[in-house]
């Protein structure tokens, strides 16, 4: 009945009714839309202290919120067939966008990553980061498991393509997201354990290599991760500020409003991908476990939906949605602590600014797509 | 040939779930990483980073204490505080610093050349942070810019605590001055301690009683953010923030009296000289006068270079503390001292006469020693030798003593030492002896008889300080007790009252001389001045209570040494300097003097006089009679604060009962 309800189009009508059945009848799922909503109103309270109190930036992300939910929403009403049939166009998109960004981009801050569409300023390496996964999860769901060789070749190829455009705008970081999204979901596939092995010795090979080509603030980087006091004015800033910012933030920290090292802008890039840091400052070690608690949560939920999926490209491309979620969250707040180097990567539904809130909620659509649909696909 | 595969999709179902439990393990891993990371940044190492942000973020601002005051025995002030007006820019602020600037010139603020470089040195500076572009503005410079400060934007008159002396020129070589610290002298301070604290004590009681005066600043936290700029409305931040009030300096009572110490410089003036007055009984200076003096304001508010070079080079010398640097032959003066000893070694019979007359020679020598302008003494005893201050008499006494003894003996008048008053330069002056000729005349055929002879009457390498002879002049008063000389006698603290009295010193008591032979150089002292023959009775002789003094003519040149001597055909420069000691009332002085008038001839013309006056001002009350002993001063040590007695001197005896304060 419910189900007819949405197909003649009249859910509008019902927006007003129960919680559950509305989160039915819009094919969410009810837990992972709790912990996403308690992940984001968190992140707001962090963002207004963050931005010392600005309501503009505070209207603007909750403006963002909502295009990511709209997105969600859509999303998540998509059938999963439909879904998989439109991977490899959604795919094609992003690569033809990224050429796109690659000819007429707009520069920002050295790099060239924007696409400008009218007012709105798109970053196309953002699809990639949920193209990528679809693109493999796609190819990957004709094929028997766990792939062979001809298959890890395609995948590499499919995998490499976006992410050499995306590392020459330069984005590394994004670059290297896309790629782990690609390669979780090889390895979920189930790659022999020898094979993920010589895999990964050929990226640390790789990756000894590439130092040598990389950019010089690229290179600057790793190495004031490595020795972050050689330079505490230049490049060893942005990590010795927010690990004052966390360290003094203690077991409850510093109240709300009231984190110094933000306030007084020592903590560099405080709204955005050192956020982590001001949640550190302010409530301390406790603020920042209820965070981790909340993303463990998604995370948990996200892995348990995907695991309930009935066939490849569902179980797949739900299982890298979760992981690279898992990624970023681990990449941001190790940065922040000081575990990685720095690399710019947003913390996921709390960091300010960018198109990364829609893509990390589109990707919970998608899940939620895979997971609600499930019966229906048989 | 790889077999034909199907796809199984229970099968790939399980791999999946079996690769996500793998994945949720490597996972949980990082998550515990993150974890001890965290932990060890917060709970672990919470102190350490607590300390980096509030370095980071606080900026903490001196607030330097009130510099102690400088009050005479009666409370008068001779050393305050005041503040001096600056004219302070933000360049922030300032719209249109060219145009501000040639506004400020309009008004003769600022001089129309300096604009140029004004404008580079506030362009080095933080854009937010004031410069003082102009400093020490007059009042009406402060009136001038005060109606038109409407005018400036970003343009403010700040005040700065600055040192202020009221009586101007008045002891200005007790109080001493203060003056921008210099490089070494910031080398030396604890400059935590001196952050915010511009002067610093350059001489007198200032640079002694630096540390006490200072007082100790305080401090105030304010929160500046990575720019380093103030943040004025630092909201719930602000609980971060200390702040410590400043404990203003003690303030500094001197013994001086200033109604005698402003008589002496009115005395002196016009005169190279020295005036010191003491109580004998514990050491308080009563008087401390060098003429010429200088005005202490022109270094606490920045001498110019001009009016430095103005100083430097005046011939009279007016920064040169003549009281305790000038370093000259005293005279006859010396010659109670060596009377005593004498006496004490059994060498001289006071009441026998001998024949002195106009001069006298060395046994085996014919080398004359003269008398002062060939006077002729005839035959005289101890007392009339000191009364007439007959030099032939007293070369042979030294002669008799031999230099060995008088070597030992003179420094138990405090000669040749620094007295250890407590302000800083006091020089030592010199008791000649023979391994002393020896070491700086090594060319010299060691010492001669002659040198003896000469030293009986205060004259040749024999030198002494203003300073000292006052302090001498305390010890026979007291007939043998040394008080070190001393300004300070208390320490109030401004905020309480309270005093903290400063024990006086006795530093030497000279028990070895008798009783009589006390009596017998004291009352010719007296003599000088009550004795028609005596080198000091027309300068006493309207004094209405006893007085002991002694009458010093230092020669300086050959010619006086053979009395050949005209005063006034003898260039100023090289004429004998008066000196004049005395003590009164007798029998229990209560005030010791010493005065010098350099190059103004016999110790009875130009230094007695002086005496004379600062003596009577001290004791004589409005009526001319003589003022009861009590202690008359607003800040009069108390009678019970008991002298403190240094190791080795005799406190026994009578002189415990004679040190009460008379």
């Amino acid at each position: 009945m419910m189900r007819q309800a949405i197909a003649t189009g009249s859910s509008a009508r019902r927006t007003l009714s129960g919680a559950a059945r509305v989160l039915l009848a819009l094919k969410l799922d009810g837990p992972l839309t709790f912990g996403l909503g308690l992940t984001a109103a968190y992140g707001l309270l962090v963002l207004f202290s963050a931005s010392g109190g600005n309501v503009r930036m505070l209207i603007g992300t909750v403006l963002r919120l909502a295009l990511g939910i709209a997105v969600m929403l859509a999303l998540a009403r998509l059938s999963p067939n439909l879904l998989r049939r439109a991977s490899p166009w959604l795919y094609g998109l992003g690569i033809l966008l990224l050429l796109a960004v690659a000819a007429v981009g707009h520069v920002h801050l050295g790099a060239k990553r924007w696409l400008e569409l009218g007012p709105v300023q798109f970053q196309p390496s953002e699809l990639l980061k949920v193209a990528v996964p679809m693109m493999c999860a796609w190819y990957l769901h004709e094929r028997a498991l766990p792939p062979r060789w001809r298959d890890l070749g395609v995948l590499g190829v499919i995998i490499l393509v976006p992410v050499a455009l995306v590392a020459k705008e330069p984005d590394l970081g994004t670059a290297a997201l896309i790629a782990a999204a690609g390669a979780v979901v090889i390895f979920l596939s189930g790659l022999r354990a020898r094979v993920v092995i010589a895999l990964l010795l050929l990226v640390v090979a790789a990756f000894a290599l590439g130092l040598r080509f990389m950019h010089g603030y690229q290179r600057a980087r790793l190495l004031t991760f490595l020795d972050p006091q050689a330079h505490p004015l230049s490049s060893g800033y942005h990590i010795i500020q927010s690990q004052i910012a966390v360290g003094s933030g203690g077991m409850f920290g510093k109240g709300w409003m009231a984190g110094s090292q933000a306030r007084l802008d020592f903590l560099p890039e405080r709204t955005t991908d050192f956020i982590f840091a001001v949640v550190g400052e302010e409530f301390g070690l406790l603020g920042l476990a209820v965070l981790l608690l909340l993303y463990t949560f998604v995370i948990g939920r996200s892995l348990y939906l995907a695991m309930q999926c009935p066939d490849t490209f569902s179980r797949l491309l739900g299982g890298a949605i979760a992981v690279t979620f898992f990624i970023y969250v681990f990449i941001n707040a190790g940065m922040v602590t000081g575990l990685v180097p720095v690399v710019g990567v947003p913390l996921p539904l709390v960091s300010y600014g960018g198109s990364s809130i829609v893509t990390e909620l589109s990707g919970f659509g998608i899940l939620m797509s895979l997971f609600s649909h499930r019966k229906l696909m048989g | 040939m790889s077999p034909v595969r199907i796809k199984d999709n229970w099968r790939e179902q399980r791999i999946f779930v079996r690769r996500v439990w793998f994945v949720t393990a490597l996972m949980v891993v990082a998550a515990i990483a993150v974890f001890a990371r965290l932990y060890y940044l917060q709970v672990m190492r919470q102190h350490y980073y607590e300390d980096l942000s509030v370095a980071n973020g606080v900026r903490t601002v001196p607030i330097p204490a009130a510099r102690g005051l400088i009050v005479d025995r009666d409370g008068q002030i001779m050393a305050s505080n005041r503040p001096t007006f600056e004219l302070e820019l933000t360049p922030d602020e300032v719209p249109d610093l060219r145009g501000s600037l040639q506004r400020l010139a309009k008004l003769a603020l600022v001089r129309e050349s300096d604009i140029p470089e004004l404008i580079r040195a506030i362009k080095s500076q933080l854009s937010f942070d004031p410069v003082p572009i102009r400093v020490q503005l007059s009042e009406s410079q402060v009136a001038r810019f005060a109606v038109r400060r409407f005018e400036f934007p970003g343009i403010n008159i700040t005040p700065q605590q600055s040192r202020w002396y009221p009586l101007k020129n008045l002891g200005v070589f007790a109080v001493g001055y203060v003056g921008p610290i210099s490089a070494s002298e910031l080398a030396h301070i604890n400059q935590a301690a001196y952050a915010g604290t511009a002067l610093i004590g350059k001489s007198g009681i200032e640079a002694q009683y630096e540390q006490v005066l200072h007082g100790t600043n305080g401090y105030r936290q304010v929160l500046v953010n990575a720019l380093g700029r103030e943040v004025r409305r630092p909201g719930v931040l602000a609980r971060q923030l200390h702040e410590k009030p400043p404990v203003p300096g003690d303030d500094v009572i001197v013994s001086l009296d200033l109604k005698i110490q402003r008589l002496a410089e009115k005395l002196l003036k016009g005169q190279d000289g020295a005036v010191v007055a003491l109580n004998p009984w514990n050491g308080n200076v009563i008087a401390l006068a060098s003429s010429p003096t200088f005005n202490p304001n022109l270094f606490a508010r920045g001498i110019s270079e001009k009016q430095y070079l103005a100083l430097v080079n005046n011939p009279d010398n007016p920064l040169f503390d003549r009281a305790l640097r000038s370093q000259l032959p005293i005279g006859s003066t010396i010659k109670p001292a060596i009377a005593l000893g004498a006496l004490t070694d059994g060498v001289l019979n006071p009441t026998k006469r001998i024949y002195a007359g106009s001069d006298w020679h060395l046994p085996g020598s014919d080398h004359m020693f003269h008398n002062y302008k060939h006077e002729v003494c005839g035959r005289i005893g101890l007392n009339m030798a000191i009364i007439m201050s007959c030099d032939v008499y007293f070369y042979q006494v030294a002669y008799k003593m031999g230099i060995e003894r008088l070597g030992a003996w003179l420094p138990n008048f405090g000669f040749g030492k620094p007295t250890g008053i407590d302000i800083p330069g006091e020089q030592s002056g010199l008791v000649p002896t023979p391994a002393w000729m020896a070491k700086h005349y090594p060319h010299r055929y060691g010492w001669y008889p002659g040198d003896t002879v000469i030293l009986g009457i205060g004259q040749g390498s024999f030198l002494a300080t203003p300073l000292q002879l006052a302090h001498y002049a305390g010890i026979l008063a007291t007939r043998g007790l040394s008080f070190q000389p001393r300004l300070a006698t208390g320490l109030r603290n401004p905020l309480t009252h309270k005093i903290h009295w400063k024990r006086p010193v006795l530093d030497g008591n000279l028990t070895m001389i008798s009783r009589s032979s006390w009596q017998v150089v004291i009352k010719a002292m007296h003599g000088v001045t009550t004795n028609p023959r005596g080198t000091a009775y027309w300068d006493m002789i309207n004094a209405t209570y006893p007085i002991a003094a002694k009458t010093g003519t230092a020669q300086l040149t050959r010619e006086e040494a053979n009395g050949d001597y005209n005063l006034k055909a003898t260039p100023k420069k090289l004429r004998d300097d008066s000196w004049f000691i005395a003590f009164a009332p007798l029998p229990k002085p209560r005030i010791a003097v010493a005065v010098l008038v350099e190059h103004a001839g016999a110790g009875a013309r130009a230094a007695g006089p002086i005496a004379m006056k600062i003596m009577n001002a001290y004791l004589l009350g409005p009526n001319g009679k003589l003022l009861p002993a009590t202690p008359r001063a607003r800040y009069s040590m108390p009678r019970d604060i008991a002298p403190r007695v240094d190791a080795g001197v005799d406190p026994t005896l009578t002189a415990m009962e004679r040190a009460a304060q008379p």
